[in-house]
């Protein structure tokens, strides 16, 4: 990136956290999202959280109604959205007072001072303007009157004024790319493309977007203007990713893979429907996407897609998890492939829709009747849903096992650049379906057994269409082998005991330690942790103090050498966006003294959380 | 990329079959005397008349004593849960539109547990021939009213009646859209054979309601109407483009009445007078009247096709739109499905 003469002398800043935060109909993720994009093609590092309301329109002006965006850019590689922001853009009173007290001390808040009137002031619940009294002397206020300047520049456009107020959220966002020096053309480029064939709105919104950049100059607010440099980040080919979408086309990815055509049942579902819309938009990928009748139909679909030879995925979040419990002991005893893909949110019942939680970690482990096993893995970053979608499928086919891969509302919204891989580096897992006889009956007669298992306890996948190899398989137990209806008590416990041991030899990568092996304190983490763990790692390091990072994928079965990482370590601390479940699990399994970090506030936890509790852990002495 | 993978199945001609090559090695295990095996029977023997191949045929079933069917088939079969046999199957014909899927269940599966799965099965109308055997009682769980038991039926969980109104499942499938909808029982195995092979060449989800005789908990429930002695009288044949007229003597038939439908004496009202049937209408509302006549299975009651209709089957829709997407794209592009949001290169 060239640095122009006028960008040398703005001050520089190594990262900066920004919440956009306005009325649910104010435009506020599309904001946060573009002028994420921007920052992206810049080249910062960055990570984005967004938060919305469960409902479409709340009452506007209220403190329900008010939808926030956060985004953190750096100069360095980064792992989380940021923990309190230096910039607050609200959009009216309700905003303001829902999201104030994020803001770190002396940090920037930056109004639409048209919306400060006595009936909005009322619906916030403020009985004074909080423009006007003390509330915010701790803080840089900048009062920009966007729906009016908005108007204005719009008015010669044949705009009405009432659509010309529409675009002011693009004057937020010119007077954020002028403050922040974001680069202006991608969002030009953006509303060109986004809005073609509708040539006001174009116009209106070009035209909010220069007024806004244009008041950053004119209104002199060059004190406020800071620059947030490129990072240093390794070479390729970026894209800025959400976990939704990398989810998606890790599933086009693990067709593409093993030589199956994908087929995806699904229901709607917050947070996890943007799977099924990204899905069905890549039919090309011979990706079949069928949104069924309810939640159990879908995994039920999906099944019998995997019967039929497909790659049967189906994707939803908790509740949709605990209908789907039946159908996926169905598979455990079919022993088909199956990936199933919850997107966790608050619980339980409807719980937070729109807020995220990671606490069906003990329904993906045991949420099933009978002794159900089988593998669970969780992706840690948006980026890396991409991979472990392939994981989760790759485990399936060749295990011949239901699969749960778990996210969360957090990975599914947020973004994050990524280092797009080269397809050809890819390891494609091809399926072999069975073909022919694999048994001789008493009579010499060659014929096949279902349950006949390989050396890795896996059965044959014979698909319906295969000549001679007609069977019956079901949800009754079964013979080994045979595949026979068996009500025999011994023939049961031998199942019960191949179906663990064959979940449990399922070979995956060892635990890595990150950080200080000689530490004491060993931090255990599972899913979106991973980014405040790491940040909380590497600052209590950088501030000259060890501390141990293990964070797992593989949740079932777990790492091989992890009892004996456990084993050196004093302490053992487990955050998780629950109670306690991961910790259970490692108190269950390895007899260790492990203690849960909880927090259930339907938001992640932020780097400055768990550096306090590592650091009172260490002894806060240094 | 992936149709290579897919079994073709036997090539050529379909080797001829018998019934022996249709029954699978499986001892059958329902009561003595139990209506399903006259069913199995019925298929089993019209099976080989299909001409069709053992390893292209899967039966999908939920549970109860009716869901034990596919295990006594030599072709694929999946036994799975209660009530959501219609959606694995679902599932199974769209990804392979090559196989022939039947699904069997009872009124239990498919009108309690799975009644949703049924309805929308119906008004998808998906290419699977759905075989709902109708005994009114549930049998596996040893006889408790099923939602089409009728009103004041006693049994074990309902000692002094039963308070709830059944479904009638032919009204049911025709309210639901249903492209096909027929009704047959386990006394003429000639006449479910006719049934049974108009359901697999119907395109689309063919709904037939099997009246089966469960002989340990609700004996003789349809023998008013089935037993051989009183069938003329009790049975309403449908055969399309014949006038409804029925009776040993052809002395009773069905007319239009008051917006419905009525049984008249032939001899009242003249041959002219009574309704000719029509499977083919496509407004449901006649064969809706005609599901309405018997109110239950003591009166006379209409037997054979109600409606068939073809209005487009939804996989065949489903993989044009996938053609489609194919057809203006190419066939997908992974590297260019990762590079399709804006990229920057470091």
């Amino acid at each position: 990136m060239t640095e122009t003469a006028a960008e040398s002398l703005i001050p520089e800043v190594g990262r900066l956290v920004i919440r956009f935060a306005g009325d649910s109909g104010d435009g506020m993720q599309l904001t946060g999202d573009r002028f994420t994009s921007a920052s992206a093609l810049f080249g910062n590092d960055l990570s984005t959280l967004p938060e919305f309301p469960a409902e479409i329109r709340a009452p506007a002006g209220t403190l329900a109604g008010v939808s926030a965006f956060q985004v953190h850019i750096s100069d360095h590689d980064i792992f989380t959205p940021g923990d309190a922001p230096h910039v607050l853009v609200a959009m009216n009173p309700a905003a303001l007072r829902a999201e104030l007290a994020t803001l770190l001390d002396g940090g920037t808040v930056i109004v639409n001072a048209d919306t400060f009137i006595e009936r909005n002031l009322a619906k916030a619940g403020y009985d004074h303007d909080p423009l006007e009294g003390d509330d915010l002397d701790a803080y840089r206020l900048i009062r920009a009157p966007m729906t009016s300047l908005t108007k204005e520049a719009c008015k010669e456009l044949g705009v009405k004024p009432r659509d010309a107020e529409r675009s002011k959220n693009f004057f937020a966002l010119g007077l954020l790319s002028w403050m922040y020096s974001r680069p202006i053309e991608p969002t030009i480029e953006w509303i060109e493309a986004k809005f073609k064939g509708r040539d006001l709105i174009i116009a209106a919104n070009k035209a909010a977007f220069n007024a806004g950049h244009a008041y950053g100059e004119t209104a002199e607010l060059s004190d406020h203007q800071v620059i947030v440099r490129p990072a240093e980040m390794p070479a390729g080919t970026y894209t800025n990713i959400n976990g939704n979408t990398a989810l998606a086309w890790g599933l086009v990815a693990a067709g593409r893979l093993s030589g199956l055509p994908v087929f995806l049942g699904s229901y709607p579902i917050t947070p996890a429907s943007d799977i099924l819309h990204e899905l069905s938009r890549h039919k090309e990928f011979g990706v079949t996407t069928f949104q069924a009748e309810d939640e159990i139909a879908a995994v039920g679909s999906a099944l019998g897609a995997a019967y039929g030879g497909h790659l049967g995925v189906t994707t939803t979040s908790g509740p949709g998890m605990a209908l789907k419990a039946e159908t996926i002991g169905l598979a455990v005893s079919l022993e088909l492939p199956l990936v199933i893909v919850n997107i966790q949110r608050g619980g339980p019942s409807t719980g937070l829709p729109t807020k995220t939680e990671a606490a069906d970690l003990m329904m993906a482990m045991y949420g099933r009747h009978g002794e159900s096993p089988m593998p669970v893995i969780a992706a840690r970053t948006p980026a890396d849903c991409f991979d472990q979608a392939i994981e989760a499928a790759r485990i399936a086919i060749q295990y011949r096992t239901p699969v749960v891969l778990l996210s969360d509302g957090y990975l599914a919204n947020s973004s994050e650049p990524w280092l797009l891989p080269e397809v050809d580096d890819l390891e494609p897992f091809p399926v072999e379906f069975a073909s022919g006889f694999n048994q001789v009956d008493e009579e010499g007669n060659e014929i096949f057994w279902p349950y006949l298992r390989d050396e890795k306890m896996v059965r044959p996948w014979a698909i319906p269409g295969t000549p001679d190899l007609m069977h019956r398989i079901g949800g009754l137990e079964k013979e080994d082998g045979s595949g026979n209806v068996s009500y025999d008590g011994a023939n049961h416990a031998h199942m019960v005991a191949v179906r663990a041991e064959r979940i449990a030899r399922i070979p995956v990568p060892d635990a890595e330690v990150c950080g200080d092996a000689d530490a004491d304190v060993l931090v255990v983490g599972w899913g979106s942790t991973w980014g405040a763990i790491a940040a909380a790692v590497r600052r209590i390091r950088n501030g000259g103090r060890k501390v141990a990072h293990v964070h797992l994928t593989h949740l079932n079965p777990m790492p091989a050498n992890l009892g004996e990482v456990l084993s050196g370590f004093s302490t053992i601390l487990v955050p998780e966006m629950n109670l306690g479940q991961l910790v259970r699990m490692l108190r269950d399994e390895y007899l260790v003294d492990a203690r849960p970090v909880s927090k259930v506030t339907g938001q992640p936890f932020t780097p400055a959380e768990l550096q306090q509790v590592i650091l009172s852990e260490l002894g806060d002495d240094a | 990329m992936t149709d290579t993978l897919l079994p073709e199945g036997g090539s050529g001609d379909v080797p001829p079959t018998t019934r022996a090559d249709w029954q699978s090695d499986q001892e059958v295990r329902w009561c003595p005397g139990c209506g399903d095996y006259s069913i199995l029977t019925a298929l089993q023997l019209l099976m080989p008349d299909l001409g069709v191949r053992r390893e292209k045929t899967v039966f999908v079933s939920g549970i109860g004593c009716a869901a034990r069917f596919p295990y006594y088939m030599d072709t694929y079969g999946m036994h799975s849960i209660h009530g959501r046999a219609p959606a694995i199957a679902t599932g199974l014909a769209l990804a392979r539109p090559d196989l022939d899927v039947w699904v069997v269940g009872g009124d239990g599966d498919m009108l309690s547990i799975g009644g949703n799965h049924l309805i929308h099965a119906l008004r998808r109308n998906i290419d699977i021939n759905i075989l709902l055997f109708n005994n009114q009682i549930y049998g596996l769980t040893k006889g408790q009213f099923s939602p089409t038991s009728e009103r004041g039926k006693v049994t074990k969980s309902s000692p002094i009646g039963s308070c709830a109104t059944p479904f009638n499942p032919v009204s049911v499938a025709i309210g639901a859209e249903a492209s096909f909808v027929a009704r047959t029982h386990d006394m003429d195995r000639h006449h479910m054979q006719e049934i049974f092979r108009r359901a697999y060449e119907h395109p689309g989800t063919s709904f037939v309601e099997v009246y089966q005789n469960c002989n340990v908990f609700n004996d003789g429930a349809f023998e008013t109407i089935t037993k051989k002695a009183v069938r003329d009288d009790m049975l309403i044949p449908l055969v399309h483009g014949e006038p409804i007229r029925f009776g040993s003597e052809g002395q009773f038939g069905v007319a239009r009445h008051d917006g419905g439908v009525e049984i008249v004496e032939v001899a009242d009202v003249g041959v002219d007078a009574l309704l000719v049937h029509d499977e083919a209408r496509s407004d449901p509302s006649t064969s809706f009247a005609l599901s309405r006549l018997a109110e239950s299975p003591d009166r006379p009651t209409p037997m054979g096709v109600y409606r068939a209709v073809d209005r487009g089957e939804y996989g065949a829709a489903m993989h044009a739109q996938v053609d489609q997407m194919a057809g203006s794209r190419g066939k997908g592009d992974l590297k260019a499905l990762l590079h399709s949001l804006p990229t920057w290169t470091v």
